[in-house]
């Protein structure tokens, strides 16, 4: 990365970034807001989620992943990107099993945040209420809710880039994909710490820390009042 | 078992101004003579099964959901089992204080919810009256001041749950161990300004109540009426107390069964009887056994089972109360609307007491002690006793829960009202009018029943009420 200016648009607005930048980092220091999930700064960017998707001269990019370059044309709020953005959320919500009303990551978490950013208020597809998420409650300060994990991977490369530990990893493919911890049992035969990283990045209520859950009142919670990105909107010029 | 082959049937369903759904069923010979009579509860809920697994913390929040109208009893009563399980035996002062002002707050909203948008369409306009002005729509158009008056104080109530809980319903502010906020100033500035307005309407209430009680005895003496045993919480000093205290149950004509007993023992008092016809249990003092060890609770089997109130207007109506049976337990079914009113006084009362208690505004939230295994939290719910019951295990899941809702011990006095009031009022009669079945609910509705708690209550609850003969006809139909 070196320090020469590039210059391009994101609907329309002159953005500037750096040579290696991706378009959501440039987006981010410019005040645009690209919603996003498996995105989290400090980390590598990992593409998966598809939430932050973007038209780049017409064609579909995630903005985490994509450098930008000079002159492009990016789409960001339009009708088409919010839709398809919207149908991703409602999927990842009737995938699992995501119980807002008694979840203690409500109000913190990044999903449902997502959610009513894009004004969801129910899901539109038929819920798949898979049977087969344990909780992993094994470990005595933190605790794992397969019920709500998005996979979105945060935590596999935290603790990996971060934490130098490797505690998860993915496991099977397709709809059988779901995290697995490094130990031939639990999450309590890992050598994970309640202090990690990996224990800090999920943006759901997959990984908790235990015996915290409620501590904050609703109404002091991360996006009580504010719909998720707010801070981010709040560098624009 | 009974013959019912040649028999006709009266299905009330859903019964009308409750909370939740419930039917009745009334079987009748060919004389239209009432043979049978029940209160049935058609839904099934199972928040004791998939409690199952879940973290402890998340208990008081995920079980206050099975119901709308009163989570914030079960929302304590699981947080007082929470506190065992934690291993705090006694909250910090502003824990403790906050979590009454939430209880006082529900009992408020809930009894005037009850009265005013329930009950009264009933005791205003009469229980013949037209079903077309017999509801809440009714009381708004001829008693503008009293619908006001309901909305509002159920307003206040659901504030002052909102002030501690962080929602109106379904809120958080009771955490293992204590809370998770206090009361700010200007929060509590903002209900001193009402507080007086809310006393001087929950005189207004009462007095109705009483005066309604009073002028009627006659007629509602017998009225869906009955001897029963009484169960409620009571302080150590025998005062009624709503959030904590130990249990105590009287019989018919106010002799102790038990008294002062700690209730993580209920299970040696208390057994639950299964009937094949209910979805809801029968609760029973074992000593007695299931026959005729059935009790009642609620804002009458308090008033009748404590030696005082410690507030004091609502010590002298309970005085009023008591007088009109001698000092005895009062047994009568619709006594229930001047008890609840009482409650109601007592529990507005106990609100200004604390908003200026300046514990409140303290900072001291939360306690941490040894984990222990298991952890029973009850209370005095706006519909009875409430029992909360749990284990769990060494990863913190629980792996045992056992509900024990008031409405639950009020099942065997609901349908004794239902058969009472069946055999005086309807058995025999040529002609079975809606006014008639209307005195069914009107009994029902005396004990303020959460059938099930809101899962169904949105939109319209529709009376529809069939006559089928033995082969399933349909003989009549009637609906709102």
């Amino acid at each position: 990365m070196n320090d020469t200016t590039i210059t391009f648009e994101i609907d329309g607005i002159e953005v500037h970034g750096r040579e290696g930048q991706t378009i959501m980092g440039a987006a981010d220091t410019a005040g645009i807001y690209i919603p996003r999930l498996c995105a989290f700064e400090g980390l590598p960017a990992f593409g998966s989620c598809r939430v932050c998707t973007v038209k780049v001269n017409g064609r579909f990019q995630s903005a985490c992943t994509q450098p930008v370059a000079e002159g492009i044309m990016v789409e960001n709020d339009t009708d088409e990107l919010l839709e398809f953005r919207r149908n991703i959320i409602d999927m990842l919500f009737v995938e699992g099993n995501h119980y807002c009303m008694f979840c203690e990551k409500s109000g913190n978490c990044e999903l449902q945040a997502l959610a009513y950013r894009f004004g969801i208020t129910a899901p539109k597809y038929p819920y798949m209420f898979p049977a087969d998420r344990n909780v992993d409650a094994s470990h005595k300060d933190v605790f794992i809710d397969h019920n709500r994990c998005i996979l979105c991977a945060r935590c596999v490369r935290a603790s990996r880039d971060l934490d130098g530990k490797n505690v998860f990893q993915f496991v099977g493919r397709g709809p059988g994909k779901r995290i697995a911890v490094n130990s031939r049992a639990n999450l309590a035969d890992t050598d994970l710490e309640v202090t990690d990283k990996a224990v800090e990045v999920c943006p759901v209520g997959a990984i908790l820390r235990k015996h915290v859950g409620y501590t904050v009142p609703i109404g002091q919670r991360t996006y009580d009042h504010e719909p998720i990105g707010s801070d981010i909107e709040a560098n624009k010029q | 078992m009974q013959d019912t082959q040649d028999m006709k049937r009266i299905v009330i369903e859903p019964v009308t101004r409750v909370e939740g759904h419930g039917k009745v069923t009334i079987l009748l010979d060919e004389e239209n003579r009432v043979k049978q009579a029940r209160l049935h509860i058609v839904e099934f809920r199972g928040f004791e099964r998939f409690i199952q697994g879940r973290p402890y913390w998340e208990a008081p929040v995920l079980v206050q959901r099975l119901c709308g109208i009163c989570p914030v009893s079960h929302h304590l009563a699981a947080a007082k089992a929470m506190d065992q399980i934690v291993g705090v035996d006694e909250l910090t002062p502003t824990a403790e204080k906050m979590r009454r002002l939430m209880h006082y707050g529900q009992m408020f909203q809930s009894h005037s919810l009850h009265f005013f948008h329930l009950a009264s369409p009933d005791l205003l306009f009469g229980f013949d009256a037209d079903v077309a002005i017999r509801n809440v729509i009714g009381v708004a158009a001829k008693h503008q001041d009293l619908a006001v008056q309901g909305v509002m104080m159920r307003k206040f109530g659901q504030e002052i749950i909102k002030a501690t809980a962080g929602k109106k319903i379904h809120g958080t502010g009771a955490i293992p161990g204590g809370v998770n906020k206090n009361l700010s100033i200007e929060e509590r500035d903002s209900f001193l300004k009402d507080i007086d307005q809310m006393i001087e309407w929950s005189r207004g209430a009462l007095a109705i109540a009483r005066n309604y009680t009073i002028e009627n005895l006659e007629a509602i003496a017998p009225f869906g009426s009955f001897d029963s045993n009484h169960l409620s919480l009571v302080r150590e000093d025998g005062a009624m107390d709503l959030y904590h205290g130990n249990l105590r149950a009287i019989d018919a004509n106010g002799g102790k069964i038990f008294d002062q007993v700690d209730y993580n023992n209920y299970l040696d008092y208390i057994g639950e009887d299964v009937r094949d016809w209910s979805y809801m249990k029968f609760p029973f003092i074992k000593s007695i056994g299931p026959e005729n060890g059935w009790y009642r609770v609620g804002p009458l089997a308090r008033v009748n089972a404590c030696d005082f109130i410690d507030t004091p207007e609502a010590e002298a109506a309970r005085q009023e109360f008591m007088a009109v049976t001698n000092g005895k337990p009062n047994n009568l079914t619709m006594a229930y609307h001047w008890a609840r009113m009482i409650e109601t006084l007592h529990s507005i009362e106990k609100i200004r007491d604390l908003l200026h208690d300046s514990d409140l505004q303290g900072t001291d939230l939360v306690l941490k002690g040894d984990r222990r295994p298991e952890g029973v939290g009850l209370l005095e719910a706006p519909r009875g006793t409430l029992f909360h019951h749990y284990r769990v295990d060494e990863n913190d899941q629980v792996v045992m829960a056992n509900l024990i809702v008031s409405t639950t011990s009020n099942n065997e006095p609901m349908n004794r009202a239902v058969t009472k009031v069946a055999m005086d009022h309807i058995s025999g009669k040529a002609e079975i009018t809606e006014g008639l079945l209307n005195r069914i609910e009107v009994a029902i509705r005396a004990y303020d029943p959460c059938l099930s708690c809101a899962t169904h209550a949105l939109g319209r609850m529709p009376l529809v009420v069939r006559l089928v003969d033995h082969e399933g006809n349909e003989v009549a139909k009637k609906s709102t």
